[in-house]
């Protein structure tokens, strides 16, 4: 990488860290455990300053294990990571300012909580006064004044999940790294701690990636996703790009529920053939990604599928289908109508207002959906 | 069970959690669960610590005798033997030559056990198991094969009768005891601790000092205690590495029933059980200090 001018301002702004944030730039980075398959292979991402960048994933997907090389806890097998223009791939982890928020908390079990939060700072020898100030403001921040005495073992799983990312903000590090932070909280816990981390980023302002499996907790939090299968990046984008523009099947069925009729290979300009039906197919929504000129798959959501008793019923220009209701799932606000489609009885769903119809198990409807609707990723 | 049920519904997040760290000390040992025990267990097991215990209590009574020989029960009471001790210098000296040696042993042994109780922790697999099993020799070897092995060596180093040749041979037999409690001390330290504090900036040896010492520090005091004591009494080293100027208590009680007839032995032996149990006491009255806070 050539360095302009721009860049080594950044350098120097990171240098600083805390608020603005600092970019996190991974190129071509792959971890060999020598295993049969690499855990990161050739992964190259960029994480902007500031942004709430989210490592989503099933487990083995290589996630944690890039995170703990931006951390620097694995050496790298290839590639490079900087952070804010500064190459960091030999850096040991202690010199790269980076704060990191575990799931067990790690929080230092013979330190009191206020301890723990000037850990960091006592590391980097600032005065003891000022410790005093920063470590109330950020336990102000967290909103555990008062307990600076307590000893974590005396805290709940919530309570030290706070104080464990006070300590991690409070000595303004170039970005924090949160490796599934909210696993072992329980639910109403995690939602909890998920609006307060929201909170806690907008107010601090720094880079923060975050590792989770859980793809309903990475659609709420993140600016944007990176998406990792096999130790690979699958897409990255916003939560509304990887939700509504998959490129793969796999992020298809990662993200939410989907019908997915398989293709194979297939001319993909105007009309397909799905078990006797025939489709039409908007260009628009046909992903760029390479593959899906090899095999390809139409996905629809099942809130686009829609419900019409008769054939007729279907208006013009759609893609329709015949289906079975096989079950209906009552979940409140709305219905799930588990379905099995066509001659082959490929399972499907589609969500139904709770008071358009009544559908019982063994009836026999057409699905359809608008043909701007479906997706047709590479499978 | 039931004191238990009320505990466990105050402290749900805590049970909740797997990945949670463990719950303070005093509750967790509140919810441990022991099954009744019988009479005659007790009795049996009360037997067995009188058994081993009453041997020793012996010497205490016999170092006030009055007796010019070794009797029992003992006859009339005098502080004779503890004013023979205390005056003589050959005692006197020798009971210093085996603390100088026995603290110095301790701070050895334990510097260089913990070392490598430490790096083995970090060490996975089949080779640290080896390599651990190999320090444990010391222990199991016969010690008179032990110490003619070192006698012969330190002969020709012209460490046989020194300070640093007591020191060195004694610390290679309490490095095992030292590594054996502080393994034991790592086998409760969560290693991510280390990872977060790298993360808040530690380097490795900062964040020796600042969380695995205090957290392991009981293994290591245990293990240094060991040591000192380890040294303190030993007699079939101390035999062979003995110089005519310098010898430890151990060996000096030895001459005093094998060359001279000398009943201040009786004072000697009292003094060295209170030491040894005194020391031995440390620890759990520490801890018990420790918990009161």
């Amino acid at each position: 990488m050539t360095t302009t001018p721009e860049t080594t301002v950044r350098a120097g702004g990171a240098a600083q860290g805390g608020r603005g944030g600092t970019e996190i730039r991974l190129e071509h980075v792959t971890k060999d455990f020598g295993l049969a398959t690499p855990a990161v292979d050739d992964v190259s991402l960029t994480v902007e300053p500031g942004e709430f960048m989210t490592l989503l994933g099933p487990s083995g997907s290589g996630k944690t294990t890039t995170l703990n090389l931006i951390a620097g806890f694995e050496t790298l097998t290839a590639g490079t990571i900087s952070l804010g223009g500064r190459d960091v791939s030999d850096v040991p982890p202690h010199r790269r300012n980076l704060g990191m928020l575990f799931q067990n908390y790690a929080l230092f079990p013979h330190l009191t909580v206020a301890q723990n939060v000037a850990y960091p700072l006592r590391e980097r020898k600032v005065p003891k006064k000022e410790i005093a100030r920063k470590v109330a403001e950020v336990l102000e921040l967290v909103q555990l004044t008062g307990r600076d005495d307590h000893h974590p073992a005396q805290l709940s799983g919530g309570q030290q999940q706070r104080v464990a990312l006070a300590r991690a903000i409070v000595f303004e590090p170039a970005a924090l790294l949160l490796d599934e932070p909210l696993g072992a909280l329980d639910r109403n816990l995690r939602s909890a701690l998920q609006t307060e981390i929201r909170r806690i980023h907008r107010e601090v302002g720094s880079t923060f990636v975050f590792v989770t499996h859980d793809q309903e907790e990475a659609m709420n939090l993140s600016d944007r996703i990176a998406l990792f299968n096999d130790g690979r990046i699958e897409q990255v984008g916003t939560p509304q790009q990887l939700y509504a523009e998959p490129e793969t099947l796999f992020t298809a069925r990662f993200l939410g529920d989907s019908n997915v009729f398989e293709l194979g290979r297939a001319e993909l300009d105007g009309k397909v053939g799905w078990d006797g039906e025939t489709w039409a197919i908007d260009p628009a929504t046909v992903a760029a990604h390479p593959g899906v000129r090899e095999r390809s798959a139409i996905v629809v959501r099942p809130e686009d599928v829609e419900v019409a008793v008769r054939r007729e019923d279907v208006p013009a220009g759609a893609n329709a289908v015949r289906a079975v209701v096989r079950d209906v799932e009552y979940m409140g606000s709305y219905r799930t109508l588990l379905l099995a489609m066509g001659d082959r009885g490929l399972p499907g769903r589609t969500r139904v207002a709770p008071l358009r119809g009544d559908y019982a198990a063994g009836d026999e409807i057409t699905a359809w959906w608008r043909p701007e609707a479906q997706r047709i990723v590479a499978a | 069970m039931t004191p238990i049920a009320p505990e466990t519904a105050q402290n749900p997040t805590l049970e909740a959690a797997p990945g949670s760290p463990p719950a303070p000390k005093a509750a967790r040992r509140r919810y441990r669960h022991v099954d009744p025990i019988p009479w005659w267990l007790k009795a049996f097991g009360g037997l067995v610590v009188v058994f081993f215990i009453l041997p020793t209590l012996f010497v205490i009574p016999m170092s006030f005798s009055d007796a010019q020989t070794f009797e029992f029960p003992p006859r009339g009471f005098t502080w004779r033997l503890y004013e023979n001790f205390f005056t003589n210098p050959v005692w006197l000296d020798s009971l210093r030559n085996s603390f100088l040696v026995a603290v110095l042993t301790a701070v050895l042994a334990t510097t260089v056990g913990t070392a490598a109780a430490v790096a083995l922790w970090r060490l996975p697999g089949r080779a640290a198991r080896l390599v651990r099993t190999l320090l444990m020799v010391p222990i199991v070897a016969p010690a008179i094969v032990v110490a003619v092995a070192v006698y012969i060596a330190f002969l020709g180093w012209r460490l046989t009768g020194t300070v640093t040749g007591y020191v060195l041979a004694h610390t290679a037999i309490a490095v095992p005891y030292v590594l054996v409690s502080v393994t034991g001390a790592l086998g409760g330290l969560d290693p991510r601790l280390l990872r977060a504090a790298a993360s808040l900036g530690s380097s490795p040896g900062r964040a020796f000092v600042r969380v695995t010492m205090p957290l392991i520090s009981r293994g290591i005091l245990t293990g240094a205690i060991f040591a000192f004591i380890v040294s303190f009494d030993e007699v079939v080293l101390a035999l062979f590495l003995r110089s005519p100027v310098f010898q430890t208590m151990p060996v000096q009680m030895y001459n005093s029933v094998t060359v001279e007839i000398d009943p201040t032995i009786s004072a000697a032996s009292s003094i060295m059980v209170v030491a040894v149990t005194v020391i031995f006491l440390l620890p759990p009255l520490l801890r018990g200090r420790g918990r009161r806070r």
